[in-house]
């Protein structure tokens, strides 16, 4: 047992205890909280930042305004309702389309109609405050459906993945790839059953995955590779993510983002308290990472300069040797 | 910094539990088990007599310092008679007075004792004795025989010694024969004693008290020889010269007087009988605190009427099975559901006893669970879904109650106990967990609420852990400095030596 615990040590591995005490409650201030809490703000503030995050396209936040919900999405095909202090993805529901016949038919990510009543009830669920982190009355945002990016379509089952960048002081210090599976219900959860790929800070490319705590090669659903898989505009996702934190002000802090086909990487949320399955998905301990940022750490830094250093000084410590390697 | 504020806070907090516990313990008295029962003595004398045609004035004596005991309490029960407590040249004594009394008459005198090693009160050092005056031939005998017990002795122990043992000579020589003719009794014969003993110039006196074992109905006092060797007062046998006291000697008084005097009264009769009774150690150590004044007792919880009593009892331990739950969750790293969810399910159990507690709560957790599966397609609002939800929880305890008797299972009826707020919460976080994260994640932390609520029922139900909560309640000062370690604890929790066992490959 206390050997295990070195090995763990040694290899650098945040355990979750010290990940609250000595990150969490050190750098994130408790009064910072509802600019990543809650999702209408952390829009706002993005955008003043001048950072891009999906179109929203309106917020229902109390229960009278429920019927208009079907005025919101009148002329959108496509659209994600999601509660605006949620957690975990918990009471996220993507419109991928309407029914043929019937427009106030949707057909969910998953392939499953839902009629607008439906829609209304979780709504109406998200409002009273079924998700939200406290249980206090929730907004419910509904938003532009992200066309993510055609790259990964070979490594996702349905659902959106997308890029979780961890932040420390203001440095990219460990990225992953999150790809919805089956299990996960199209949801880029890691705790949902979604795979997360570990991402070479250097190169922007994936290495192996993790499912449910395990180390996986393959994609469970589609059996395409994980690894080597070169992530599209991998600087400007490291600049954003090094932004997250003028914008935050949050010292440890997650950010993610979707690639959209036409519209690049959109900042989709931020947590202020990322889980600690990104160091299953690269291999590698975050402690070691954050000892260094602590090393070479220079508040005056600009974003675009933190995110070239987090190249610099995070590239992937092993290449996994390929299958198809010569 | 905040780390060694939480260590020296944790510290502080350890020390006054700790050392308020240890002066309880130690100094007090409190038993740090709990059927700590000490013997208690409970020595009644009547006093029987004929009363005359006036006054009558009663002087007993009574235990003044009694090595190897402490009193409990005493008191008297005569009937008209004023009693007051005098100090006479012998120690203590009781007296009781009328102005006029008809008839045969008794009167009671009751002391209560429990053994303490530690109680060795010992009296004030004696200044040597004056030579006592002797008649021919005795003096003459007296000076033979001091003479000769010097020769063959170094101190006064051995002296002592060395006398007694040639007094209980089967063949004495003439001039202890001599002496022994004047001794016409034991009693007397322990007094001639002590004036050998002070002709020798050396401080002695009779004592007289019981060998206390068991109940005894009339007990007999023991003239006992008690010789001052210039540091303190040491015991011999007067009929073997050995130095000892009997096991459980309890001395009435000392010195020549006799027992009693009675004023007016004839016939006099003094019967000692003696009883044996178990106290609970608690209630001794809070008379005797209590007799020293010490203040920290007034805020026993023993001072609080019984029934708040037992509630404290419980609530005491409450903070036991928190720190049980803390180290589950923090250290272990097991997933639960609500904060304090698993303590109030142990809380609960304690009526429930475990078995029936396991079972009834999970009996109460499915079927709630599948109500609210049927309530989930009713698309009900938040508040009033949790209200359903809590109605249906009651049924639900309700029918199991009404079920269980039918069948004759009346530990079925406890199910009442459960905190049903608490239930139809943990049914609601678990019905969304189960939609939105799947079975497996709602079954884990349901599972491991139940395995922290079983620890913690059993943490909570050590009788021993109650007791001593219970009595030393600065003991959860303790647990503070412990939870607040556990609030700074930034190592690995042991599931997660598991979690990231792919990472310590390397």
């Amino acid at each position: 047992m206390f050997a295990s615990a070195r090995k763990l040590r040694a290899a650098g591995v945040l355990g979750l205890n010290e990940r609250n005490c000595e990150f969490i409650m050190r750098f994130n201030p408790r009064r910072l909280y509802p600019r990543v809490d809650d999702k209408v703000l952390t829009k706002e503030l993005a955008i003043a930042a001048g950072m891009a995050v999906p179109e929203l396209y309106g917020v229902i936040a109390n229960q009278g305004e429920v019927r208009g919900f079907a005025n919101i999405v009148t002329d959108r095909e496509s659209f994600v309702v999601k509660p605006a202090q949620g957690s975990g993805g918990d009471g996220i529901l993507v419109v991928t389309a309407r029914s043929q016949r019937k427009r106030n038919s949707f057909r969910l990510a998953s392939g499953v109609l839902i009629s607008e009543a439906e829609i209304r009830h979780h709504i109406s669920n998200i409002v009273s405050g079924q998700y939200s982190l406290s249980g206090n009355p929730d907004k419910a945002l509904i938003e532009y459906c992200v066309e993510f990016d055609k790259v990964f379509a070979e490594l996702s089952y349905q659902g959106v993945p997308d890029v979780r960048v961890i932040v420390y002081r203001g440095y990219p210090a460990m990225a992953m790839v999150r790809l919805p599976t089956r299990a996960s219900d199209g949801k880029a959860n890691l705790h949902q059953g979604a795979v997360g790929a570990g991402v070479d800070m250097s190169l922007g490319e994936t290495l192996t995955g993790v499912l449910e705590n395990n180390i996986i090669d393959e994609h469970p659903d589609t059996g395409a590779l994980i690894a080597g898989l070169r992530i599209p505009h991998w600087d400007l996702i490291l600049q954003s993510a090094a932004r997250g934190y003028e914008v935050t002000g949050l010292g440890y802090l997650g950010v993610d983002m979707v690639i959209d086909q036409e519209q690049g990487p959109l900042i989709l949320e931020m947590n202020a308290r990322p889980g600690l399955n990104i160091q299953l998905a690269n291999c590698t301990g975050l402690a070691d990472r954050i000892a260094r940022i602590d090393g070479i750490h220079d508040p005056r830094a600009k974003p675009a300069e933190r995110a070239r250093i987090a190249r610099r000084e995070f590239p992937a410590e092993r290449q996994t040797p390929l299958p198809f390697a010569d | 910094m905040k780390q060694q504020y939480v260590y020296g806070l944790a510290a502080l907090l350890t020390v006054v539990g700790l050392s308020v516990f240890i002066y309880k313990w130690q100094v007090l008295g409190f038993p740090i088990s709990e059927d700590q029962e000490t013997p208690v003595w409970t020595i009644e004398s009547a006093i029987r007599f004929e009363s005359g045609p006036g006054s009558i004035k009663v002087n007993l004596h009574i235990p003044t310092l009694t090595p190897g005991f402490r009193m409990l309490n005493e008191n008297s029960v005569s009937r008209g008679y004023g009693f007051s407590l005098n100090y006479g040249s012998g120690g203590r004594e009781a007296q009781w007075a009328i102005r006029r009394a008809d008839g045969p008459q008794t009167i009671y005198y009751r002391i209560s004792v429990y053994e303490d090693p530690r109680s060795d009160q010992s009296d004030t050092t004696p200044p040597f004795p004056p030579p006592p005056v002797i008649n021919e031939p005795f003096k003459t005998a007296v000076d033979v025989i001091v003479a000769d017990v010097k020769e063959q002795s170094a101190d006064t122990a051995s002296f002592t010694s060395e006398l007694l043992r040639r007094m209980n000579d089967p063949s004495p020589g003439p001039n202890v024969e001599l002496l022994l003719s004047n001794a016409q009794d034991y009693a007397s014969f322990v007094t001639s004693m002590t004036t050998i003993l002070a002709s020798a110039r050396i401080p002695a006196r009779i004592v007289r008290g019981f060998e206390l074992q068991g109940r005894q109905r009339d007990a007999e006092l023991l003239a006992w020889l008690e010789v001052h060797d210039g540091v303190r007062w040491r015991y011999f046998n007067p009929l073997t010269g050995e130095e000892s006291l009997p096991d459980r000697f309890l001395i009435w008084w000392r010195g020549n007087e006799p027992l009693i005097n009675v004023e007016g009264g004839s016939n006099v009769q003094v019967s000692f009988a003696v009883q044996e009774n178990h106290l609970d150690a608690v209630a001794i150590a809070e008379s005797q605190a209590a007799q020293r004044g010490a203040a920290l007792i007034d805020f026993s919880l023993y001072s609080l009427p019984i029934r708040t009593q037992a509630v404290y009892g419980v609530l005491l331990m409450i903070p036991i099975g928190a720190l049980a739950m803390v180290i589950l969750r923090n250290i272990v790293g097991i997933d639960a559901f609500g904060t304090f969810m698993p303590v109030l399910i142990a809380l609960a159990f304690r009526e429930t006893k475990l078995l029936w507690g396991v079972v009834l709560f999970s009996l109460l957790i499915a079927l709630g669970l599948s109500i609210r599966f049927l309530l989930e397609r009713l698309r009900l609002l938040l508040v009033p879904r949790l209200t359903a939800v809590l109605i249906v929880v009651v049924v639900l305890m309700l029918m199991i109650s009404l079920m269980s008797h039918r069948l004759g299972m009346e530990t079925g009826l406890s199910v009442a106990l459960f905190p049903m707020v608490i239930i139809a919460m943990t049914i609601e976080r678990m019905s969304v967990v189960w939609e939105e994260r799947g079975p497996a994640d709602a079954m884990r932390a349901g599972v491991g609420s139940l395995v922290i609520a079983v620890a913690a029922y059993i943490f909570m139900g050590l009788a021993w852990l109650e007791h001593l909560v219970f009595t030393f309640p600065e003991l959860l000062l303790v647990v503070l400095a412990l939870v607040l370690l556990a609030g700074r604890y930034t190592g690995y929790r042991l599931l997660e030596l598991h979690r990231f066992r792919a990472l310590a490959r390397n």
